[in-house]
């Protein structure tokens, strides 16, 4: 089990509660499909991917993006335990979705500078530590079903 | 594969981050010690606290390494030589680490461009500072 001291709690919850959901998703995904563009293998079904104007306002980017947070919103509220609340997730990536986890680290990378960007000074060196290690966990808890 | 306009958005974005040289790589070095706490092994015989003497200079050795890179980026592996016996021979550093190292470069830089770091800057940077390490890499092995 996944030790969070009171710091790291407080940075995470804090970063939730202040971020919007659907302004960060769009913008977080947005820059995965367009930093790392061999992730758009993923949503052939999206339409207009061309480039990155057409990624940043395209609606199924922006509805895929609020989904995703949604998911994140899971584990915050169950940071104690983010492996059995993330396990049917888990399952529907690696069977249904059948998207390679490296991916996992791309997206979390995305978001992390979205955040930032939001957030500027007061995303701190130690509030980004707690922040990526909150992500470390999502994305091994969404791999454990991998098999 | 970086675009003349990419080239030339990460020379004229280095430019303006030489005179804060200091502050933006003590900033990204900060960042990776706290998210990748292995990195700390490397600097053993620095201190590394936050606003020491160490850290700033250290910072600003490699802030104003990358702006000296992006200044002619068809040119790194001329500009980069001294570096790349350096860090092949003498430092040893793994060159996983040099990813590390970039992506909170990334963040310091949307930290500190805020929404001036679009999605066409970061996709840019993130490719030269992807080149900038495989370059740094070379001479290993």
């Amino acid at each position: 089990m996944v030790k969070w001291s009171d710091f790291e709690r407080a940075a995470i919850q804090d970063i939730f509660s202040k971020i919007s959901y659907d302004a960060v998703g769009r913008a977080a995904l947005s820059r995965c499909l367009i930093v790392y563009p061999w992730t758009q293998r993923y949503f052939g079904s999206f339409g207009n991917l061309y480039n990155a104007a057409a990624i940043t306002t395209n609606p199924k980017v922006a509805a895929h993006g609020k989904v995703i947070m949604a998911g994140l919103e899971k584990a915050v509220k169950n940071m104690d335990d983010i492996k059995t609340t993330y396990k049917d997730l888990s399952v529907l990536h690696s069977e249904k979705l059948q998207v390679d986890p490296d991916n996992f680290n791309l997206l979390g990378d995305c978001l992390t500078i979205v955040v930032a960007g939001q957030m500027g000074a007061a995303f701190t060196p130690e509030v980004q530590g707690a922040f990526q290690k909150f992500l470390a966990v999502v994305v091994a808890s969404l791999r454990k079903q991998y098999y | 594969m970086l675009s003349k306009k990419e080239k030339k958005l990460i020379k004229e974005i280095w430019e303006r981050l030489t005179p804060v040289a200091e502050d933006i790589g003590s900033d990204a070095l900060l960042r990776m010690f706290a998210s990748y706490p292995g990195t700390k092994t490397y600097f053993s015989h620095l201190d590394i606290s936050p606003g020491s003497a160490h850290l700033c200079s250290h910072g600003k050795k490699i802030v104003l390494a990358i702006a000296e890179g992006a200044k002619d980026i068809s040119q790194l592996t001329v500009t980069l030589a001294p570096l790349q016996t350096l860090h092949a021979y003498q430092l040893r550093i793994d060159p996983t680490n040099f990813k590390l190292l970039s992506h909170c470069m990334l963040v310091t830089l949307a930290c500190y461009l805020g929404s001036e770091f679009t999605p066409v800057a970061h996709a840019a940077m993130d490719k030269f500072l992807s080149a900038f390490a495989a370059v740094l890499s070379e001479k290993y092995r």
